[in-house]
């Protein structure tokens, strides 16, 4: 018997705003315990939750660009239940009638190699809604101790379909939302700090069925590599059970990802009742019009669209593409640097940025924003190599030093001495003609239409100028000669 | 007097987190029993095409911009706290 | 009048203090020993700071001295009911729950009644968290009426009610949910405001019943009723349910508004269960207006059964709800024998609160439960509709509506122990506050024994300036606030 899984992906993220959810105390993570507290994070009696409009804005962003409907009227709803970590004992959250529904996430799977693009899907979402953060729980042996710091930070939950079938798609899944929250400046995504979590709720049935078979959640899944692993894990684990002839349980498992085991939390015989009903505190948001478009006006080209525009638009080979476009301010850096250098030097560009760019920032610890490089200095240093002023070795080391000062490519080339040395034309010439005089063969097969013959006259050209001859020179000069044949 | 077919009083008092003694127990399932039997009479409206009242009257999108505002000092937040330790709330180990 | 400078109203006082005829703290000192007279019999404090109101005195007499100009209500001793949270002061919502605890921060209105000037004055006995009829269900003990100490208040604002007719606070602020500001007024023989729902911020108010829940004032006159509004009612930006609405001069505004006006009276509030004297108090009342030139006009208000129902399903939902943070973990009563994360709320919340609060907690989570949310909460919002749609209909032909506020008198402490009869005091005002209309209970007579009686008249939403007028002209030809209680 063939058994595929059935996953669906609940994913909370934290939105990037300078206050909370439903009060104005700052946002923030990684401060000194509950200095982030005020009467309504902390549910003082009499306290009282203001939407902010920020996070509102936020996820109509990321509605927008996961094609989700924005629904014209939503409501908060409270959803009750006692936890340490929950000052109220209650969490507003949006029950029945939440902000987003439906959308799709589009996915990409590895490739049958680096360079070859993987088969693309879509993932449809369910639905998409607001709700507010957790204080944080530290667990000591014989007692916890409760941060409210994170408490009431707004988060986003997206909840897909039950409509993965791998920890392979899951994965894919989990890193095309993040790049689209940081596209979307909606989140920084960062999972180490909290910013991005996810639950996956797996189960299996036999190839070809419909039913869907007992559910289990799997949480504590706090790494992107974690929800791949643990998820095959259960995958495997559900699959063993039922081929021992077991029955699976619906129940939550926590997964130990050090250990790649999980174990049950709970079974589902301890539901909480959440007593949902809508909370009298908070008036409904009605989104119209206008206000979509204001955000869709702000959307960004999602990182696959981009990603097709550079094949199609710039020529650009699929690897490269890929470095380029998941980091936006990489995308946006390239596209000011082809701007600069013209469309038909984009793949110069790319390389430039690709090989040497990345390599010097990442040996000083610099980003984009910090390094001294600019899209002009690209520009620049792809005009000098094409012209011939410089040759390639040179160029490689002109670009370090660029890195390293933020000095224009043609200073530094004339301050080191790296310019090519000036082409004696007539010594080129000759070195041409002898060229074409001994090998008569690949003149006649390039005057036949072989364009490539070309390049057997060219070596001992490069031999006899000791490698210093400027290639778009020695082009030039032997097409001229063989035109006048 | 009756008590409410429906009103399963241990199950409600833990999902309210409230400890009944065995004399509480007894006592409020039979006064809440006479509430609910008034209560019942509520199904004799007629509320077809009736829309709830969720709030008297409705208003949408009251909020506020974006900006942080002072909070608590740490010193205010856990001034009412019946046990604390480091500058957090103290409470027995929880296990999941 | 009295001469006793503790029976005079703010109108009076902020005249002789403008006249420096009195001081501030000299005032202030007259409530304090007022208040430690009477204490022992009426008990409407849970606590009290005199150093501090001594203080609050002294700046108001500084700023008079500087010739800063002063509101009327700068140096007025003002009492608030201990679920008001004043920075600094204990908040307890009489109940074990809370008994040590201290809030850090000020309500919206305590924050406004500080920039008025007024002298904020202790911490005034309620029913514990707002749930009751009676001040009985406080934790730390019932409240004496002042004209018969060994009656109820009324509730749940008893104690800001008894404070005022006692003489210990020439104001006061409660809270009202179902009745507990007009209730205590009518069975204290003083003035209650209830405003429309929104008018005045709740952040700061101990939340019982959020969407029915209003902060108002106390008062000995219908003016010093306008005035008290006037300082606290206003759009607040920390309070989503409250709206941002222009708030007239409803002082001003009384001098010049004298009717006549069209009353209903509904008939649904003259049936059984209501008090003989009471009911010949009030016909008295409808006369009187009557005789001014007022159209009087029967109406029905059909729905008015189902009103204490539907109140109580909605009120304990959101109350169940509510009282959720109180569980000991960042303040509150912490039980001392719990080692274990769950078992702790159950008993610290089992300690913490009394009888009456466990049982609407439980039938609130009750009707929220699973499974039984259309048949009751969802269901009674929807009769809530019809209720509130009965009284707009009535306002169409009517300015007012004009009821008796309380269906019996002052009754002995400890008479009704049943929880079922004493929500049955409720009747006349719950359906207000289902509603979100605005409501004020004058004193309009006494019971042969010497029990005050109160007439409701319930306004359209936002007009308390027109329902303070027609009040006020009853009271003008009326003496019953010129009689005092003999303690």
């Amino acid at each position: 018997m063939n058994y595929e899984a059935v996953i669906g992906l609940e994913v909370h993220v934290q939105l990037k705003t300078q206050s909370k959810m439903f009060t104005r105390v700052a946002a923030g993570y990684g401060h000194e315990p509950n200095t982030l507290t005020d009467p309504v994070v902390l549910a003082l009696p009499g306290a009282l939750p203001v939407m902010n409009k920020a996070a509102l804005d936020a996820i109509i962003k990321a509605g927008l660009l996961l094609g989700c409907e924005i629904a014209p009227v939503c409501k908060w709803d409270r959803k009750n239940y006692f936890y340490p970590d929950s000052p109220k004992n209650y969490q507003i959250s949006q029950y029945d009638q939440p902000i987003c529904v439906g959308g799709v996430v589009e996915i990409e799977l590895p490739g049958s190699a680096r360079n070859i693009m993987g088969e693309h899907k879509k993932i449809p979402l369910t639905r998409i809604h607001l709700e507010e953060d957790v204080g944080k729980l530290n667990h000591g042996a014989t007692d916890s101790l409760v941060d409210y710091n994170r408490a009431g930070t707004p988060l986003m939950e997206i909840v897909s379909d039950p409509a993965m079938h791998s920890a392979e798609e899951a994965y894919a899944y989990l890193s095309s939302i993040r790049a689209t929250m940081i596209y979307g400046g909606i989140s920084d995504c960062d999972m180490e700090k909290g910013q991005l979590r996810c639950d996956a709720n797996i189960s299996i049935r036999p190839v070809g069925a419909t039913h869907l078979g007992t559910k289990v959640e799997l949480k504590n899944l706090n790494s992107i590599s974690f929800v791949r692993d643990g998820i095959e894990h259960e995958i495997k684990r559900q699959i063993a059970a039922v081929e021992r002839g077991g029955t699976l349980v619906q129940e939550t498992r926590d997964y130990d990802g050090q250990t790649g085991t999980s174990q049950s939390l709970r079974s589902k015989e301890m539901a909480h009742d959440y007593r949902y009903f809508p909370d009298p505190d908070l008036m409904p948001v009605k989104v119209d019009a206008e206000w979509k478009s204001r955000i869709l006006a702000e959307c960004p080209e999602l990182p696959f669209e981009k990603q097709r525009r550079f094949i199609e638009q710039y020529q650009l080979p699929y690897s490269l593409t890929s470095v380029l476009v998941w980091d936006r301010t990489l995308a946006d850096f390239f596209e000011e640097a082809v701007k600069l250098a013209g469309s038909s030097k984009a793949q110069a560009v790319g390389n430039w940025i690709v090989n040497d760019l990345l390599r010097e920032l990442a040996a000083a610890h610099l980003t984009l924003a910090t390094s001294r490089v600019r899209p002009a200095h690209i520009a620049a240093l792809v005009k000098l190599v094409d012209a011939g002023t410089v040759l390639t070795n040179a160029a490689k080391e002109i670009f370090v030093e660029m890195a390293a000062t933020g000095d224009q490519p043609e200073v530094i080339a004339d301050r080191k001495g790296l310019k090519a040395a000036p082409t004696d034309t007539n010594e080129l010439e000759t070195w041409c003609r002898d060229s074409i005089a001994a090998n008569a063969k690949a003149v006649a097969e390039f005057k036949t239409g072989k364009d490539s013959a070309i390049n057997a006259l060219k070596g001992p050209i490069m031999k006899a100028a000791k490698g210093k001859a400027n290639p778009k020179l020695v082009d030039e000069t032997l097409r001229r000669l063989l035109g006048s044949i | 007097m009756s008590t409410a077919p429906q009103l399963d009083i241990d199950h409600i008092a833990k999902l309210a987190r409230l400890a009944l003694t065995p004399d509480e127990k007894v006592k409020f399932a039979q006064q809440l029993g006479d509430v609910l039997h008034h209560i019942e009479q509520l199904a004799k409206v007629d509320v077809s095409g009736v829309e709830p009242t969720a709030h008297a009257s409705p208003v949408f999108n009251v909020w506020q911009a974006d900006v942080a505002q002072p909070g608590l000092s740490v010193a205010e937040a856990l001034r009412n706290a019946p046990a604390q330790r480091d500058n957090m709330i103290l409470v027995p180990k929880v296990v999941e | 009048m009295s001469s006793e400078p503790y029976f005079r109203s703010i109108v009076e006082l902020a005249a002789a203090l403008d006249a420096k005829q009195l001081s501030s703290v000299e005032l202030t000192q007259a409530i304090i020993a007022r208040t430690k007279a009477v204490e022992p019999r009426v008990h409407a404090f849970n606590s009290f700071d005199e150093a501090d109101a001594l203080a609050q005195a002294a700046a108001s007499d500084a700023r008079r001295a500087a010739g800063q100009a002063c509101g009327a209500l700068d140096g007025i001793p003002i009492g608030l009911k201990d679920v008001i949270a004043v920075s600094g002061q204990p908040l307890t919502a009489s109940s074990k729950m809370l008994k040590d605890f201290v809030s850090p921060y000020d309500a919206t209105v305590t924050t406004k009644l500080k920039k008025a000037g007024a002298v904020l004055w202790g911490r005034l006995n309620c029913d514990e968290f707002a749930m009751g009829s009676s001040t009985e269900n406080s934790a730390f003990g019932p409240t004496g009426n002042p004209w018969d100490t060994s009656r109820v208040p009324g509730g749940s604002s008893g104690g800001s009610s008894a404070a005022l007719a006692a003489g210990e606070a020439i104001a006061t602020l409660g809270s009202d949910t179902g009745g507990s500001i007009r209730q205590p007024a009518a069975l204290c023989g003083i003035v209650g405001l209830k405003p429309t729902y929104g008018l005045i911020s709740r952040y700061g108010l101990i939340a019982y019943a959020s969407s029915l829940d209003q902060i108002g004032p106390f008062a000995r006159t219908v003016e010093d009723a306008a005035i008290m509004l006037g300082a606290i009612a206003g759009h607040d930006e920390r309070d989503s349910t409250s709206f941002k609405i222009d708030i007239p001069d409803y002082r001003t505004e009384l001098a010049t508004n004298r009717g006549p006006w069209k009353l209903g009276i509904p008939k649904e509030y003259f049936a059984e269960g209501l008090d003989p004297e009471i009911a010949a108090s009030v016909e008295r009342t409808i006369a009187f207006y009557k005789s001014q030139g007022c159209e009087i006009r029967e109406i029905s208000l059909p729905h008015t059964q189902y009103c204490l129902d539907t109140y109580y399903v909605i009120a304990t939902a959101e109350a169940s709800s509510n009282l959720g943070r109180y569980d000991g973990i960042r303040y509150g009563h912490r039980t001392s024998g719990a080692t274990d994360a769950v078992d702790i709320y159950a008993q610290s919340r089992a300690e913490g609160f009394g009888p009456e609060v466990k049982r609407r907690i439980i039938l609130g989570t009750y009707v929220l439960s699973s499974g039984y949310y259309d048949a009751y909460y969802l269901r009674a919002q929807k009769v809530r509709t019809l209720i509130r749609q009965d009284f707009l209909d009535a306002f169409r032909e009517v300015d007012a509506l004009l009821t008796p506020t309380s269906p019996v008198p002052a009754f002995k402490i400890g008479e009704k122990a049943d929880p079922l009869a004493l929500y049955l005091c409720d009747i006349y005002t719950i359906g207000v506050n289902l509603a979100g209309l605005p409501a004020i209970s004058v004193p309009c007579g006494f019971t042969k024994s010497g029990l005050p009686i109160g007439a409701q008249l319930i306004g359209q939403p936002w007009n308390e300036s027109n329902l303070l007028a027609i009040a006020h002209s009853y009271e003008r030809a009326h003496e019953w606030s010129s009689k005092f209680p003999s303690l």
